[in-house]
């Protein structure tokens, strides 16, 4: 056997722990297995790679990706993503730690963990926030079912169809095969105040797939009349100045924190949130931490309430989930921490003077038509007048990533504070030399 | 460990920034642009109760009803800090904490071995990190690759056909395996099939997992010897039961050596067989669960794939199908995007550092340093089942305990420098001490972990008060759990 | 030795039942309590729900484990302790005293299927 850097295991070694343990070989060990499971060919794998060859070989991969300058949001926007963090997050106490169980030499992750379930609790102006989940879609998903647990002998939710795609596919799964009935529609007000359904949650955006700020006026009474619970899906980054679930009345509040500076990496990881009022406490899914104090006195946190989780409570769990996304959050509560207020507000200010200058400049140059009139922030979408394919392929050729297509045959756009001016005039400048 | 009791809130002072953003450059037309929130503080003084109003301010009558019921009008508190002081604050908090890198884990069902650097430079490339999952696929044909070559690379190491990447951790990657199950069923018309069995000794996500997948839970018992008992299992089979989840070897670390039975009888009352892929370790380079029978598996990345466990994910866990279940694969649509690339990609960089060489040592490697501490071990813990066992095994506690418990062993072992393995899991044994040492751990590491169990041991008898307030060295010592759950004070206020 | 309270019927699961008229007054035992160790919470079903013989009402969670509440007889919930809401540790305080919920009993029959102090005390040990 060849030594291998990730195996300690020197030939002399292995001969005293097989002496040990009274067996003559490694083969020994497996002798309980049937012997044709034991796999006796060679696996169909490249052979072992130095360093140097696994980084020549993620090269040669690179360079078949093309980096662009991305203009389009959809559940992954190309925030700024300060130098501090990744510092932060490659801090191998934080980046090889195990769940904090042991509470007692976890104190680091157990801290970063309240400290982001306070700051989304900020954001989204609720009571109760857990330590994360999967990405938004899932969050959006458990939700649904927590709305479903809270009401009793109700199994309805109605989604609104202004949703991202990609949260109400995630939703749908979820619901099949619990046997959820989801009304996904256009008309969420008409739908609640119809009332035929055994409503249990109606799930809508904070700001909706077409980049629109929408208003939730009179909603939340609405539902609660029917008995039901709001979930609202949002942006966490965006929540820095548009109206909160709590100022809207929502129970539950759900969204995706890769907006607070996670970077893109081709759709993951990224880390779901999910906050609710004070009510609901107990039906929230996944891991929570909580402060106390030791027996000298000294205050500490601890992963608690427990009980509601699946290694002790199994099929009556709130949720199958256990690992989460934990160091996502340490990211994100390591981004909000550097950026406050201010610089959620300034971020915010610039993607909304960015978008709405490309918006203009876009409806100028003749080749698109105005679709919506609410108010954006950073994402918008536009009719196109002309050929989409061209437009597209000319913007990919300048090296950029915009006017995405929708399927209702909208183009979509995202400004964030990444983006230099020339680089809007330029696109602004690629779409008039369009044909 | 250095206690240190700060949160960032208390860090905060009004008026300073951790922020580096250039400043507004293209205002749109006046009457749409939101007027002062672009403009830098006015000097040092102002507080978070400042107007915290932001929104178009220009704007027509009409306009501006609407949309002044859209943005935030309550107050955004979020921490003032300084950059240096946010960096000191998450540094110090690191150095309460104990990862991989810090020292052993001897944790059970958890696989905590060496998280490899190279797998994160390559993670942190640019050319990968840069990408938008949405952009067209002639411009990300290294990304795809990747997912083919994975795809190839866990088919090879496991003997199923392909797998899906969408879902973000072994719990979920369990219920989209249930939910395939239930796709296969449906498929055939099948209603009927509402039940999966599962061990007694199974990890709580699987009931939970089948419970949020619509399923009912039946639970099978096992015999004396740790293994599933084949009659109790018979008994339960019948035209309503979807399947079996099971994990091989279990969670007592002992291959169920009646699979071969278990896969034949299940498959002959039409139900399919599931593979947790949490104890996968053992089994690299010598079986392949596709090869055992079974339909469908996950694998956790964060596991047997080495990728960091980030003090509780991000994770990965992959979803493999045989022949029989493949036309559903691409059915449950479990995540937002392609799944954790990121993790994939770290995953990948493993498996071409390993190649075909060493992942056939790797499984041999672990069962080895595992059966060596059992056997270094049995002469002062319970060990109730005293067969060769894989990667993992489970003491009952201490042959003499003399009143400490198994948590009292768990928290002394923290004062020694050593993670506690797993506890009370599985069920079976009440005080249950679940270790598994991984192969990436040296002799003299195992030698060491040996010799501190076995002054626990002596501890025990000579000082069980010590043990009971148990640890002594560490940042804080054992906290009021009851307190935290009866009054639980979530957030900081 | 776990403290059994004469008078009180007792179920294999550990509920006592107090009977008052057609009203069963339901709890755990002393051994139940002593077994969960402190405990945090009490799920209760709320006022008007239905309960069944045989099924979970609720449950009892501690900091590490969770032990559901079987019901030991049918019928409709009349009251609920919501003092346990805030104060769970009154289980562990005096569990004869901390009653869980009132129910109004479908089936006074059942009452025989359940056990006396002597019988309880048997396995309660």
């Amino acid at each position: 056997m060849g030594a291998f850097s990730y195996f300690p295991q020197t030939e002399e070694d292995i001969r005293i722990m097989l002496e040990r343990i009274g067996v003559g070989s490694l083969d020994d060990l497996y002798a309980d297995v049937p012997a044709d499971f034991i796999y006796k060919g060679e696996y169909d794998l490249p052979s072992a790679m130095s360093e140097q060859q696994v980084r020549d070989f993620f090269e040669s991969l690179a360079a078949k990706n093309t980096r662009l300058k991305v203009f389009v949001g959809q559940g992954a926007y190309d925030h700024y993503v300060p130098s501090v963090i990744p510092y932060i997050t490659s801090r191998s106490e934080f980046l090889t730690a195990y769940t904090p169980y042991q509470c007692e030499i976890s104190q680091g992750t157990l801290r970063y963990i309240f400290e982001w379930q306070t700051m989304i609790c900020r954001l989204t102006g609720l009571d109760v926030t857990n330590a994360s989940m999967y990405d938004g879609p899932t969050a959006a998903a458990e939700a649904m079912r927590m709305c479903v647990a809270s009401t009793k002998k109700r199994n309805s939710v109605i989604v609104s169809a202004r949703l991202l795609p990609n949260v109400i596919d995630t939703i749908r799964t979820y619901a099949k095969y619990a046997g959820i009935n989801v009304v996904v529609t256009d008309k969420v007000a008409e739908e609640v105040a119809e009332g035929v359904l055994d409503l249990a949650g109606v799930i809508v955006p904070s700001i909706n797939r077409f980049g629109i700020i929408e208003s939730h006026l009179g909603l939340a009474e609405l539902v609660h009349n029917a008995g039901a619970l709001l979930v609202e899906y949002c942006d966490p980054s965006a929540l820095a100045v548009v109206k909160t679930p709590a100022e809207w009345g929502a129970d539950i509040a759900v969204g995706d924190g890769q907006s607070l500076g996670i970077p893109l990496c081709f759709g993951g990881p990224y880390v779901g949130f999910m906050a609710c009022t004070e009510a609901l406490m107990r039906k929230l899914p996944g891991r929570i931490v909580g402060q106390t104090t030791d027996a000298s006195g000294k205050r500490c946190y601890v992963l608690t309430l427990q009980a509601r989780e699946q290694h002790i409570r199994r099929e009556k769990a709130t949720s199958n989930i256990c690992s989460n996304e934990s160091l996502m959050a340490l990211w994100c509560t390591v981004y909000l921490s550097l950026m406050g207020p201010e610089g959620m507000r300034k971020l915010n200010a610039l993607c909304y003077e960015g978008a709405h200058y490309l918006h203009d400049a876009l409806l100028a140059t003749g080749k698109f038509e105005r679709v919506f009139d609410g108010e954006f922030l950073k994402e918008f979408c536009l009719k196109p007048l002309c050929d989409v394919q061209k437009l597209q392929q000319a913007l990919l050729d300048a090296g950029f990533f915009a006017a995405l297509q929708t399927e209702d045959g909208y183009v979509t756009f995202c400004v964030t504070e990444k983006h230099p001016r020339e680089e809007l005039d330029r696109i602004v400048e690629i779409v008039k030399s369009v044909k | 460990m250095k206690y240190y009791d700060k949160l960032i809130f208390e860090l905060s002072k009004p008026g300073r920034i951790g922020y580096s953003l250039p400043d507004s450059v293209c205002r749109a037309s006046e009457a749409v642009a939101p007027a002062g929130a672009c403009r830098p503080r006015q000097g040092r003084g102002g507080t978070a109760s400042e107007a915290q109003r932001w929104g178009p301010k220009d704007v027509s009558e009409g306009q501006a009803a609407v949309s002044s019921t859209i943005w935030r009008e309550a107050p955004l508190d979020l921490p003032e800090v300084s950059e240096v002081d946010v960096v000191r604050h998450y540094t110090n908090l690191s150095q309460m904490n104990f990862g991989v890198d810090t020292g052993f884990y001897p944790l059970g069902s958890c696989t905590m071995k060496y998280n490899p650097k190279i797998n994160e430079e390559i993670a942190n490339m640019p050319a990968f990190t840069g990408l938008h999952p949405l952009q067209p696929e002639s411009t990300t044909k290294g990304a795809l690759e990747i997912y083919v070559g994975m795809d190839k690379a866990l088919a090879a190491i496991t003997g199923m056909k392909h797998f899906t990447f969408l879902p973000c951790a072994g719990a979920h990657g369990e219920l989209t395996g249930l939910m395939l199950m239930r796709e296969y069923h449906m498929s055939r018309g099948d209603t009927a099939r509402t039940k999966v069995i599962v061990p007694d000794s199974a990890h709580g996500t699987n009931p939970a997992s089948a419970a949020v997948c619509g399923l009912d839970i039946v639970v099978v018992k096992s015999k004396e010897n740790g293994l599933v008992d084949v009659d109790a299992l018979k008994a339960l089979l019948g035209p309503d039961i979807a399947g079996i989840m099971m994990t091989n070897p279990n969670t007592l670390g002992l291959f169920e050596r009646d699979i071969k039975e278990i896969a034949r009888l299940v498959h002959d009352c039409g139900g399919l067989l599931y593979y947790d892929g949490a104890n996968m370790n053992p089994l690299l380079g010598m079986v392949r669960p596709g090869d055992m029978g079974f339909d469908i598996m996950h694998l956790n990345l964060h596991k047997t794939f080495s990728t960091p466990h980030g003090g509780g994910g991000p994770g990965a866990g992959p979803v493999g199908v045989s022949d029989k279940v493949l036309p559903f694969l691409h059915i449950p649509r479990v995540s937002g995007f392609h799944g954790n690339f990121g993790i994939i990609l770290r995953a990948y960089a493993y498996i071409l550092m390993l190649g075909r060489e060493n992942v056939k040592m790797a499984g041999k490697l672990a069962t080895l340093g595992a059966n060596y501490i059992k056997e270094s071990l049995k002469g002062c813990y319970k060990l109730p089942i005293p067969t060769v066992c894989k990667h993992e095994f489970v003491f009952d506690g201490l042959l003499e305990d003399n009143g400490v418990t198994t948590l009292d062993v768990a928290k002394r072992l923290l004062d020694y420098g050593f993670h506690a393995p797993t506890i009370y899991f599985p069920l079976l044994f009440h005080q249950a001490i679940m270790i598994e040492p991984t192969e990436t751990e040296s002799l003299e590491t195992l030698d060491a972990f040996i010799d501190v169990m076995r002054k626990i041991a002596v501890e025990a008898k000579t000082d069980p008060e010590m043990l009971h307030g148990a640890p002594h060295n560490t940042p804080i010592g054992r906290p009021d759990e009851t307190t935290a759950a009866r009054q639980p004070v979530l957030k900081y206020d | 030795m776990s403290k059994i309270a004469e008078g009180l019927l007792y179920s294999e699961s550990h509920e006592w039942v107090k009977v008052d008229g057609n009203v069963a007054i339901i709890g755990v035992s002393d051994f139940a309590q002593s077994e969960m160790g402190d405990i945090t919470y009490v799920e209760m079903p709320d006022v008007d729900d239905e309960v069944t013989a045989g099924d979970d009402f609720g449950a009892l969670e501690s900091v590490k484990t969770s032990s559901e509440l079987i019901a030991p007889v049918s019928g409709k919930v009349i009251a609920r302790n919501d003092e346990l809401e805030d104060k769970p540790e009154m289980i562990n305080e005096d569990a004869y005293e901390a009653w869980i919920i009132k129910v109004e009993m479908s089936d006074k029959a059942e009452l025989d299927a359940l056990l006396n102090a002597a019988a309880y005390a048997e396995i309660a040990k």
